[in-house]
């Protein structure tokens, strides 16, 4: 076999996850009180733009969630297939030549020199200072003079990829559009096309150049931005799966059984609440890492180390968070058991396992689906801060926070160096703001009096 | 009512427990008397007998939560963990690892974060609540849709590219205010209003968008409709009606963060340099410092505790239908 | 509102000439105030504690020892402080009280310091005497005590003379059982009768805090220590029970600085620790400056001592200190400057940003830090930008006494390979194709904005035994062409390899791939960059570079343990020896085995029998020879993969004067001076305020209202139509 699949946690856990959405739409599509809200989502404008731009980081993030090892060439001696130490994802391969390219240290976007002075070695041995050759980007060209004619080509080839993918896709879905004519489709349309007419001339142009430019150790700086969509998915989405056994378990007990269940209930997470959450997210971490550091045969490499980092920040992230949803479904569950369908089972001896399954957890799933939405970009902007502050994922893995860190540094450098700063910005910027539209849209679709997320 | 507070403030010792638990339990396992003693005694030239003095003087030599040498309560109380804890419930902090009185550090530190965390509650609810309140006036035109729009963008801006910009911009390029410090008195102005306006900019999105929501629930009430009807100016029905009756939700809402300002803000304060409870604690973390980890959670615990207790209470000022069970 | 753009114009016109962000107080403009910054809150300022250059910053402008480093001569040398002139060392054949004098290389060696008469301390309130004569304020009552902020509250002050007693008081202190001095075990082996001494306090300690509680002051002048005699009252004699030529550097820090009695009684009195009143916070010297305020978490002021005795400005220096300027002040009485200003600066980037409009009047982060877990990186360049140049901004470096080495651990089986002849071989030969590929002159230029040297051997520049140029190259790793040291080729550390048995980073033998593990201090996700690199550099040979980044004290714990691979540690040293940068290398000074400072673990007999000799011997042509044996072993064996020496650098606006760095003299702020007028000039020219972006956005601000304000108006022309219903949304 030419590769050795690499099952990380966190990779098993997304498929799953994805694996688990789709099961719940088609359960969905089947029973019309539960698709009705849900085609009321994508009847919005704003949440079909923000669909497909999550759509694509999911693409970006998925593919970077299929990790292998390639076998090496050369057989050794004893016959035996050898493979490579060093764990690649299928985002890895797409870009291999992003990866490969990496020069010195920084360059600005579009480069053809390095954009800090170095002793360059002249042609009779002797050395000078000045700003030398990018060994990728732009080394195609002989002559820099042809610079703008190159990079103007490339983006309009590019420019002209995407339009002619544009207009397939067009063709592609136009039944479709027929069928379902209240879907805004020329918000989706329009949005994939801004999309296509961006990425394409990037696509054509990373051929040859560092489009975004490249960081402090000569890294491509897009290669980066798109590695790090998929850290971030990873808390967004993981965590969620930790805060919803908890959540949902406590709060429906402690509002259905009240007494003796709801005071232990109520003293677990007001204790927890009232533990400022930075100070009991870096003592996990902490505490992780010895674990780490004292069982090193247990996680042989790097990328397993980093990858156990991560899923023990879900699971602390969603620990430290599980409070707020088993309130809000503590409060609602109250009211819901008051009800008189409630009152009448219990009056017919229904078992309470089957009351809680059969008549609240089912009424109650309106409130889990908004609250999972929201919390998407709320994670992903705390995954940021802890980065940042250095409790957040492990310093290897690639994620906005820690771009952020590193590109705060370069904003004191003269001149100043941008690009990360910008690229970290716009990418992320772009994730949030499109998971919160998709969460204003679900709630309004859902439940537009539920309050969650909120100061 | 006397009687619903003393309870409340017995409810809060088990979780005050509980919460000194967890942390000792979290930074023990982290770590052990003797990393600490090492942080502390620096990175050269420590020997094994440097070490042990400092455990014996410090107290870490004792076993963590049970004694097994000692007789009787002993057993219970002549541990580490006892030792340190218990004492918290008195407010007496001890010392530093380094030495110093925590307590008077706390004294000290108490003033720069609230000077930075009161105004920033303050304007901010002020330019929130105004903000809303004109969306709210202008709803369904297109400056109620853009500035929802701006709301949502705000908002998915994380917090450190507004300090970073913030500096970079207000303090570096432009020459306003200085880059970071504080200095006591009057002159702290300078330094705390830069901060500030980062505070106040960063829960911009997520309160005026809330409060949008609450002008409009009740504008949707209808006695709204009925003073309209009765012909009244619409400016007259939005502050005297609508203005005051939402302001209920939002001022009980806000009440539990108000005991929480004297925690500070752990990120601005470190970020600015402004010697606050925030970066106190940040530091201590660094420094590995349990003993001040230990004061500052639980000064935190019973400050939100405290929060929970004035949002109860503002909810029976503010509707007497509610009664304390 | 609409006021707003022409109110913004007429402050724009009226702000003219005035910053607005200066961060100091008004009053102290135009003053003769040096401002610079202190990254870490000192933990300890008392003279026997205190070891971290954060600390030496203050102390070290406060306590005179007998000896310093002279300020611009290189390679560094000591010369008397407030001793009279060099010690004077005689040898003692036989040991005790009554041995003879022998010859040089004896068992015991005496040193006598004489310091000069008439240097005064600090005005202080534990000097003070009432009219009666005797102590003012040795007795305070404790209600007193509970009031008082600072030592400098009390309003009488006194001084007296620096005598012999006080720095045997100080030495005794050494050995206090209440106080940790991290040289205490390391003078234990040399000062004769310090253990004894040590273990007599104890008890005497134990009893006295049985009898009169914790706080109770322990008069050290009432137990004698055998090994440091008073001559006269000028005169002091210290005895060391071995030879140890390296005394003499010690004689130069804080550790030895005088302690007057006085101090401690008067810091002693129950009731001040609890007030942070004791010697840790507010020194007592005879240095050119005194500590005045402490708030560390602010500011740390120190003013012009007025009992300072003027001591001269250098009349000498290195060659071309001449022509910078540096000799201009020879003879005058120093210090200079009337007063120092320390604010608290953790973060690199504003400490560096306010050192660029003008704050702060230099800006040099010292190679200190680099293994604490320390969050100042200055990304600043060390180099000049033509801007900066044209601000009169300076830079003046100098190879800092420091070593940043990548280990690799003796005991492990694939880079150390202790347990056969064949496994060393492999291992030796595999640590020196990493020597190769591994990059330094990148890592430097990347990571040290070029402020670092290779490191050809653990010595380092200015240290006797440093040989430099061609002489001094590692011919393993490097070659000499075109009048300079190249690294050599990628081929040749790949051939290495192959003769390692990893021929392409594949062991020949299983054809699995070989992966090394780096362990390291992780100091937050700025790390990153640092990391890529690494491994990078480790690809280039087809090794995959595993890294485990971990906190300080698991990493700590790892090196005791001896169960790391490569790792990254640094070495400060103390003093410049080449004893004290060997000793790294030191095979009975293992890390995992003895606890030494060895932290790789290296052992090689030839290198320990050679490392003995060379120890106490002094400076010769036989030391320099032998030094070159054990540096032909060094890059034979290649314990570490190389390395580099950090440079200590200083930039300073043009207002700055006599700026030298000197690794080794910390006590540089006397020797500093400075023209407050010009530098008031440059701020307010640096440091206009830019008003046009208010403007900006109160027109902005405008522009969204106006519209706004104009369709209120059509609504409210229009009469009671019908409501309509709004979603809350």
């Amino acid at each position: 076999m030419p590769l050795l699949p690499v099952f990380l946690p966190t990779d098993v856990l997304l498929w799953l996850l994805v694996i688990a959405a789709v099961g719940y739409g088609i359960y969905c599509a089947r029973r019309p009180h539960l698709a009705q809200p849900w085609s009321r989502v994508f009847r919005s404008p704003g949440a079909v733009v923000a669909g497909v731009l999550l759509g694509c980081y999911l693409l970006i993030g998925l593919a970077d969630s299929l990790h292998f090892r390639a076998r090496l060439e050369q057989a050794s001696a004893s016959g035996q297939a050898a493979y490579a130490p060093e764990v690649l994802s299928l985002l890895d391969v797409a870009l291999a030549r992003l990866r490969a390219g990496t020069e010195r240290s920084y360059s600005a976007p579009l480069a053809t020199r390095a954009f800090v002075r170095e002793m360059v070695e002249q042609p009779d041995g002797t050395t000078r200072r000045g700003f030398p050759r990018l060994r990728q980007g732009g080394a195609h060209l002989e002559d820099e003079s042809q610079w703008t004619e190159d990079i103007a080509r490339r983006a309009l080839l590019g420019l002209a990829c995407g339009a002619a993918l544009w207009l397939l896709l067009l063709w592609s879905i136009r039944p479709l559009m027929r069928r379902a004519p209240a879907v805004p489709w020329r918000a989706g349309l329009i949005t994939v096309g801004v999309l296509l007419a961006l990425s394409g001339p990037v696509v054509v142009l990373a051929g040859g150049y560092h489009v975004l430019g490249t960081d402090k150790v000569g890294q491509d700086v897009l290669l980066l931005s798109l590695k790090s969509v998929r850290t971030s998915l990873v808390i967004g989405t993981l965590t969620t799966l930790v805060i919803l056994p908890f959540g949902i378990t406590f709060g429906v007990v402690a509002g259905y059984f009240r007494g003796w269940v709801d005071d232990v209930i109520q003293y677990v997470y007001t204790t927890l609440n009232s533990i400022p959450g930075v100070l009991l997210i870096a003592a996990a971490v902490l505490m992780m890492q010895v674990y780490v550091d004292s069982h090193p045969d247990l996680f042989p490499t790097a990328a397993q180390r980093a990858d156990l980092r991560l899923l023990f920040l879900c699971i602390i992230l969603g620990v430290t968070s599980w409070t707020g949803l088993t309130r809000l479904l503590r409060g609602e569950t109250l009211k819901l058991a008051e009800l008189e369908y409630v009152q009448a089972a219990h009056a017919f001896g229904v078992s309470h396992g089957r009351v809680l399954s059969r008549h609240l957890v089912p009424n109650l799933m309106h409130i889990v689906v908004i609250s999972v939405a929201i919390d998407f970009s709320t994670l992903v902007l705390t995954e940021a801060v802890l980065s940042y502050i250095g409790v957040g994922v492990d310093p290897t893995t690639v994620s906005f926070g820690t771009m952020i860190n590193g590109a705060r540094l370069e904003m004191s450098r003269e001149p100043i160096v941008w690009w990360s700063l910008s690229a970290a910005f716009v990418f992320m910027f772009t994730l949030v703001l499109s998971a919160n539209l998709l969460a204003d849209a679900v709630r309004d679709a859902f439940d537009p009096r539920v309050r969650i997320g909120v100061a | 009512m006397f009687a619903y507070i003393v309870r409340r403030v017995l409810y809060a010792i088990p979780i005050l427990i509980g919460v000194n638990l967890i942390t000792f339990t979290l930074f023990f396992v982290v770590n052990t008397p003797d990393d600490m003693a090492r942080m502390h005694l620096g990175t050269k030239r420590v020997t094994a007998e440097a070490i042990s003095k400092w455990k014996l003087e410090r107290g870490y030599d004792k076993p963590l939560l049970w004694n097994t040498t000692a007789t009787g309560s002993a057993k219970l109380t002549s541990t580490i963990f006892f030792e340190r804890s218990m004492r918290l419930f008195r407010f007496d902090f001890g010392a530093a690892e380094d030495g110093r009185d925590i307590a008077r550090e706390i004294r000290g530190r108490m003033l720069p974060s609230f000077a930075l965390a009161l105004p920033v509650f303050l304007v901010g609810l002020a330019v929130n609540i105004s903000f809303a309140l004109m969306l709210a006036f202008f709803r369904a035109t297109y400056l109620d849709t853009w500035g929802v729009v701006f709301c949502v963008a705000m908002m998915s801006v994380s917090t450190l590219f507004y300090i970073i910009g913030g500096q970079y911009l207000i303090s570096k390029l432009w020459h306003l205010v200085p880059i970071s410090g504080y200095a006591r008195g009057p002159d702290a102005l300078r330094f705390l209003v830069l901060p500030v306006i980062i505070g106040i900019v960063s829960g911009f999105g997520t309160s005026a968008r809330l409060y949008r929501t609450l002008f409009l629930e009740e504008m949707s009430k209808d006695y709204v409709r009925t003073a309209k009807a009765k012909g009244l100016a619409e400016r007259v029905v939005m502050f005297r009606h609508v203005l005051r009756n939402a302001m209920i939700p939002i001022l009980t809402g806000v009440v539990v963060v108000l005991p929480a300002l004297f925690f500070g803000s752990l990120i601005t304060e470190s970020f600015f340099g402004i010697p606050g409870l925030g970066s106190y604690t940040i530091d201590a973390i660094q420094a590995q410092d349990f003993a001040v980890v230990r004061a500052m959670v639980f000064i935190g615990s019973v400050l939100y505790i405290l929060g929970l207790l004035a949002t109860d209470l503002s909810y029976t000022l503010v509707d007497p239908r509610v009664r304390f069970q | 509102m609409r006021l707003m753009f022409p109110v913004a114009l007429v402050l724009a016109l009226s702000a003219c000439g005035e910053v607005w962000n200066d961060p100091y107080p008004a009053a102290t403009r135009g003053e003769n105030i040096l401002f610079t910054a202190f990254v870490q809150r000192p933990k300890h300022l008392d003279p026997v504690q205190s070891y971290t250059e954060d600390e030496g910053q203050f102390t070290q402008q406060i306590y005179e020892p007998p000896l310093q480093y002279h300020y611009l001569k290189e390679p560094y040398t000591l010369v008397p402080l407030t001793a009279d002139g060099m010690p004077t060392l005689r040898w003692l054949e036989a040991k005790g009280d009554a041995g003879r004098e022998g010859a040089a290389g004896g068992t015991q060696s005496v040193y006598e310091i004489r310091i000069r008469p008439g240097i005064l301390y600090q005005p202080h309130p534990a000097f003070a005497r009432d009219a009666a004569g005797t102590f003012a304020y040795h007795d305070l009552s404790r209600a007193r005590i509970d009031s008082l902020r600072s030592p400098y509250a009390l309003a009488l002050r006194g001084t007296r003379e620096l005598v012999a007693d006080d720095y045997i008081y100080q030495i005794k202190r050494l050995a206090h059982p209440r106080l940790h001095s991290p040289i205490f075990s390391l003078m234990e082996q040399y000062i004769v009768g310090l253990d004894a001494f040590a273990k007599r306090l104890d008890s005497a300690n134990a009893e006295l805090v049985k009898r009169r509680g914790a706080e109770a002051w322990l008069d050290l002048r009432e137990f004698p220590l055998e090994g440091v005699e008073r001559v006269d009252a000028y005169t002091f004699r210290i005895r060391l029970k071995a030879p140890y030529p390296q005394f003499l550097f010690w004689l130069a820090m804080p550790f030895f600085a005088p302690m007057p009695w006085e101090a401690e009684r008067f810091f002693q009195q129950p009731g001040m620790a609890a007030q942070n009143l004791t010697l840790d916070w507010w020194p007592i010297g005879t240095g050119p400056y005194m500590l005045i305020e402490n708030d560390p978490n602010a500011r740390m002021v120190l003013v012009r001592n007025p009992n300072f005795r003027g001591e001269p400005y250098p009349s000498e220096g290195a060659p071309g200190d001449a022509a910078a300027g540096l000799l201009a002040d020879a003879g005058r009485p120093m210090p200079f400057i009337g007063q120092v200003i320390f604010s608290l600066e953790k973060e690199g980037i504003p400490y560096w940003n306010k050192f660029l409009q003008g704050y702060y009047d230099f800006s040099g982060i010292s190679s200190d830090n680099f293994d604490q877990a320390v969050r100042v990186a200055v990304e600043g360049e060390a180099t000049l930008t033509p801007e900066m140049r044209e601000r009169g901004i300076e830079l003046r470096t100098s190879v800092a006494a420091t070593i940043i080495y990548l280990g690799a651990n003796a005991l492990d089986p694939v880079v150390g390979g202790e347990s056969n002849a064949a496994a060393r071989t492999r291992a030796r030969l595999l640590r020196q194709a990493l020597a190769i590929a591994i990059d330094w002159e990148e890592y430097l230029s990347i990571f040290a904005n070029g402020r670092g040297e290779v490191a050809h051997s653990p010595l380092t520049p200015g240290i006797f035994g440093y040989r430099a140029g061609r002489a001094g190259i590692n011919r393993i790793t490097h070659e000499w062409r075109n009048g300079a040291a190249r690294r050599r080729s990628l081929s040749a550390a790949q051939a290495l390899l192959a003769k390692a048995g990893y021929p392409d980073g594949r062991d020949a033998r299983s054809g699995e791939p070989l992966v090394l593990y780096l362990d390291t201090v992780g100091r937050g996700p700025g790390d990153k960059p640092r990391f890529d690199w690494w491994r990078k550099q480790f690809a280039t040979l087809g090794i995959q570079l595993e890294i485990r980044e971990t906190d300080w004290n698991r990493f700590q714990e790892k090196i005791r343990k001896g169960s790391q691979q490569l790792f990254i540690l640094g070495w400060n040293a103390d003093y410049p020896d080449p004893e004290n940068l060997m000793f790294l290398l030191h095979g009975p000074q293992g890390r995992a085995r003895g606890q030494g400072e060895n932290a790789a673990n290296y052992r090689n007999p030839e290198f320990d029998a050679l490392f003995g000799r060379m120890k106490n011997i002094p400076n010769s042509p036989e030391r320099a020879q032998l030094i070159d044996q054990m540096v032909a072993i060094y890059q034979r064996d290649a314990p570490w993969i190389g390395g580099f020496h950090p440079k200590d650098f200083m930039l300073f606006h043009s207002w700055l004067g006599n700026v030298k760095p000197n690794n080794m003299a910390r006590n540089n702020l006397k020797y500093l001076k400075m023209d407050p007028v010009r530098r008031e000039a440059l701020r307010e020219a640096w440091n206009q305020p830019v008003l046009w972006p208010l403007g900006l956005i109160a027109l902005a601000l405008l522009v969204t209202i106006l519209p706004a304000l104009a369709s209120y108006r059509r609504r409210e022309r229009k009469v009671a139509r019908p409501p309509r219903r709004v979603d809350a949304a």
